[in-house]
């Protein structure tokens, strides 16, 4: 049986890497003792199928991992949430479990089908030039936005407009919604955004880098981020956006 | 005692690898710090990669929080990206642990595994907020203290810190702990810190530096000897009499970031009487205790549980000498419940076909390479370090390593032993194509890799008295030995740049004038010595000149019986006249066997601390060890004897 886990990752173990939480899973599945097919080879690894890689230091409260049990387990869909828990339980401080379902061999991967991802970014306000919510009017009005990035080792100017999917500030709803230790400490304007992922992608620092004025030397991203929280992973049903755990459309309007 | 996380985090996402500093290990404590608890920040002068799988670190740590009077939390050196942030924002120093300021702590207690770590040393502790020179603390500053392989001479580290700490540490830090207890309680007036420091060299193995004065004759030292009452003349190092009592670390950390050693590391026994006359480690951790096997076999399977590693290291000096090894091996490898039949690695492998089949047995599909120690190229110098072993061990190693599989050997050397000569050098590319030649028998795509590295002599050890090789010697034998590989088909050659080996040098034997010089080097920038690319011996050679020392005095230069040592008040167990007539011998060619199996020579661990080998089997385990039962006057003429492949497997 092939499985879908969501899980969250939030607080400190933030500053881990994608590589770091693969190594992560591989333990905790041991750890929790659950038997997972393993590719054949001279290297046995374990069948495991990560989504699109979190940047270190971004948070999120939908990860996914598909996983192929072994089938001598005998793993069925009522061991479901006893596998859940056991599973959050092994997991490191700040990871936990949030949504476990089966996986049909048929489905796309979820390298493949994720589209979009939706996150909410807590923003410093520049200190000068426009201030964020003129920064957020002025993309979502603009036909092309440039973005100069690297590829290949040269310099090239990027349209990241069509890949801005959704671009607004955070409404006090959404915002109580999220985890409290998340809005409490942190300080900047709370914005939304999706941002598409396929081909390039574009990444949160990348948003950033076109919302605050450009400098010589130029700009950390980081010094204006404090916070980024994924809050939705999207696939493509019927030509449209839905949930990649849930199905369920996606209720946000596309502004285009 | 607030944490200093709100201050960092902000940092963290621009530097490299920022998991470094966050803690949240499995394994990590929740330290519950508290009015009379004595707080312990250890530290490790290096990486966070590299010093986190340390194991003496780890069971200190676990130890002191077992205790009610104690917490201990963890810190590494950060890298020098955050450390150029830490500065400009005035963040001090900080435990991974509850990101706790350093100087929060009553103790800052550094493991030091290499002497090339001594500038980052320097480094955390001026980053601490605490004066790097100990005669500038006050009682209010913790109390410095070093442990560890590379305090067994502290000497050159003497300006900086409170107290070396001389062997194991499992029972002493209690010792310690319990004097600073009352420190504390005492409020830690004006002037107590003498004091302190005072009750604390009274306790064994516990060495204060400035306790002592150091008088010179000319370059040489005349005297060393206690300037107060009551103080100890000679200090003698700690060693647990039995490691079956110290199960530790029961609780072993497994990081949420790659790590140097990424896997569950058992110790099975601690000590190694082989002899070697070039290795510290081996000289100055005896007598050999093994931990009972039964032990061993569950420190794995609960380390496995805990940590969902599936691989396990079992660490000793010479894991293949531990008594115990097959019935682990074979418990273990194909035990379901042992976490689904781990890995096992061997580091340190012994060089016969004993260990090999050893190996073969461990090592599952995975047959990429094999590494053996010769350490040096013919049987008389190899009579002359005392790593007796023969061609034929070797290349009956090598012929079994092929026969089952490997394809790949790699040889670790060392240049710049006493007596070396272009032969002994010449004879290092041999045993290399002799090695090729076994294995051509077997696979076509047989290949060796020479691994070469420099000499340093060491304190506590029969090479105490000799002068190392100067650099440009080593590299000139470094270039003779590609030159010769370039000849011969099927053996690569590695090498580090020996100049590094200079600094070395200098930090291992050196005395107080010494330290003057590494604060040179500290404030010029030279941190993490220990990474090529931020090692400039410039810098050391400037450093050396500014405070008028000789290199050559310091490093190069034979020593000879009269001569007073820089590390003569301190003692690892060994007599003086056991290390002198071991050095006599090397000279002479005499080698020594392993006295696990032989009479006692009386080096004088045993018998001066009451302890004696713990060695299950009191038989030499098969294959051959170190000489025991062989002939020692042969070897260095023995042919390559190729034997056929269906022989191979009855070894």
């Amino acid at each position: 049986m092939k499985i879908r886990v969501s899980y969250s990752k939030l607080g400190k173990i933030r500053f881990t890497g994608h590589r770091d939480v693969a190594h992560m899973w591989e333990r905790t599945l041991r750890k929790a003792g659950i038997a997972v097919a393993m590719s054949v080879g001279f290297t046995p690894r374990p069948k495991m199928a990560f989504g699109l890689a979190l940047p270190t230091g971004a948070e999120s409260l939908i990860e996914l991992i598909d996983i192929t049990l072994d089938p001598v387990s005998g793993a069925t869909v009522d061991d479901l949430d006893s596998i859940a828990q056991r599973l959050s339980t092994s997991l490191p401080v700040g990871m936990s479990v949030t949504g476990i379902r089966e996986c049909a061999g048929t489905e796309v991967s979820l390298q493949e089908g994720v589209v979009a991802t939706t996150w909410v970014m807590l923003v410093a306000e520049p200190e000068n030039g426009p201030d964020i919510a003129t920064a957020i009017e002025r993309v979502n009005s603009s036909a092309e936005v440039l973005l100069a990035r690297e590829r290949k080792g040269e310099k090239h100017l990027d349209d990241i407009r069509p890949g801005i999917l959704e671009l607004r500030l955070a409404d006090a709803e959404l915002m109580s919604s999220l985890p409290a230790d998340w809005i409490g400490e942190s300080v900047g304007h709370a914005i939304v955004a999706t941002l598409t992922t396929s081909g390039r992608g574009i990444r949160p620092t990348e948003l950033v880098e076109v919302l605050v004025p450009e400098s010589d030397p130029p700009i950390n991203p980081w010094d204006h981020l404090n916070r980024v929280l994924r809050i939705n992973q999207w696939i493509e049903r019927d030509g449209e956006r839905v949930d990649v755990l849930t199905g369920r459309a996606a209720h946000t309007s596309v502004s285009a | 005692m607030t944490s200093l996380w709100s201050r960092l985090e902000p940092l963290l996402a621009r530097v490299r690898k920022p998991a470094r500093y966050i803690g949240c290990e499995d394994g990590a404590i929740v330290p519950q710090h508290g009015h009379g608890k004595v707080a312990w920040l250890l530290a490790y002068p290096d990486v966070y990669e590299v010093g986190l799988p340390n194991q003496g670190l780890q069971i200190l740590y676990e130890i002191l929080n077992e205790r009610p009077d104690a917490v201990a939390e963890r810190t590494y050196a950060p890298w020098v990206d955050l450390e150029a942030l830490m500065r400009e924002r005035g963040i001090p120093l900080f435990s991974v642990d509850s990101h706790r300021a350093a100087e929060d702590f009553d103790i800052l207690a550094f493991n030091l595994s290499s002497e090339l770590v001594f500038t980052n040393l320097l480094n955390m502790v001026d980053l601490a907020g605490v004066p790097v020179r100990a005669e500038l603390r006050s009682p209010t500053d913790p109390l410095v203290m070093i442990g560890g392989h590379a305090a067994f001479n502290p000497e050159p580290m003497a300006d900086f810190i409170d107290v070396a700490v001389l062997g194991e540490g499992e029972e002493v830090i209690g010792e310690i702990t319990e004097v600073v207890r009352e420190w504390k309680a005492s409020g830690r007036t004006e002037g107590s810190r003498l004091a302190v420091l005072k009750a604390l060299a009274q306790i064994p193995g516990v060495y204060v530096p400035s306790l002592y004065g150091v008088e010179y004759d000319g370059d040489h030292i005349r005297e060393i000897k206690p300037l107060y009452a009551g103080i100890p003349e000679r200090v003698m190092k700690r060693t647990v009499s039995d490691l079956g009592d110290w199960d530790y670390p029961r609780r072993p950390l497994a990081p949420l970031t790659e790590v140097v050693h990424d896997r569950l590391a058992v110790e099975v026994f601690r000590g190694c009487t082989r002899g070697c006359r070039f290795c510290q480690a081996g000289m100055i951790t005896r007598p050999v205790r093994e931990r009972p096997a039964e032990q061993v076999r569950s420190m794995i399977v609960d380390g496995l549980q805990r940590t969902g590693y599936n691989e396990v290291s079992l660490t000793s000096l010479s894991t293949a000498d531990f008594s115990g090894i097959e019935s682990v091996i074979t418990s273990i490898v194909p035990d379901p419940t042992a976490c689904g039949a781990p890995t096992v690695s061997l580091p340190s492998l012994r060089v016969d076909a004993f260990t090999v089949g050893l190996a073969a047995k461990v090592a599952g599909g995975r047959r990429s390479g094999l590494t053996f120690a010769p350490e040096a190229g013919t049987w008389r110098l190899r009579t002359v370090i005392n790593k007796l072993i023969t061609e034929e061990d070797l290349y009956g190693a090598v012929e079994s390593a092929f026969a089952s599989g490997w394809s790949r050997a790699k040889l670790y050397f060392l240049t710049g032993l006493p007596t070396e000569t272009d032969i002994d050098t010449q004879g290092i590319i041999d045993l290399a194509a002799g090695c090729v030649a076994v294995g051509k028998r077997h696979t076509g795509r047989a290949n060796v890799t020479v691994s070469i590295g420099g000499f340093v002599p060491k304190s506590h050890t029969p090479f105490q008295w000799f002068g190392q090789n100067s650099v440009p010697e080593l590299r000139r034998k470094i270039g003779l030995v590609r030159d010769a590989a370039t000849k011969t088909k099927g053996v690569n050659v590695k090498w580090h740049d020996p100049s590094a080996s200079l600094a070395e040098g200098l930090a291992s034997r050196g005395d107080r004038r010494i330290g003057a010089v590494i604060e040179r080097v500290w404030r010029d920038g030279g941190v993490f010595q220990e990474w090529s690319e931020y090692f400039k011996l410039d810098r050391w050679l400037d450093a050396m000149a500014a405070e008028g020392l000789s290199p050559d005095f310091y490093i190069t230069r034979h020593r000879d019986e009269k001569e007073i040592l820089p590390w003569h008040h301190l003692s690892a167990g060994l007599h003086q006249d056991f290390l002198w007539q071991d050095w006599r011998a090397s000279l002479n060619e005499f080698g020594l066997e392993d006295c696990r199996w032989t009479p006692c020579y009386d080096c004088g661990v045993c018998t001066g601390d009451g302890l004696e080998h713990i060695v299950a089997s009191p038989i030499p385990p098969a294959g051959g060890s170190q000489g025991t039962g062989q002939d020692l006057s042969r070897g260095g003429i023995t042919p390559v004897t190729l034997r056929t492949k269906s022989s191979v497997g009855a070894t």
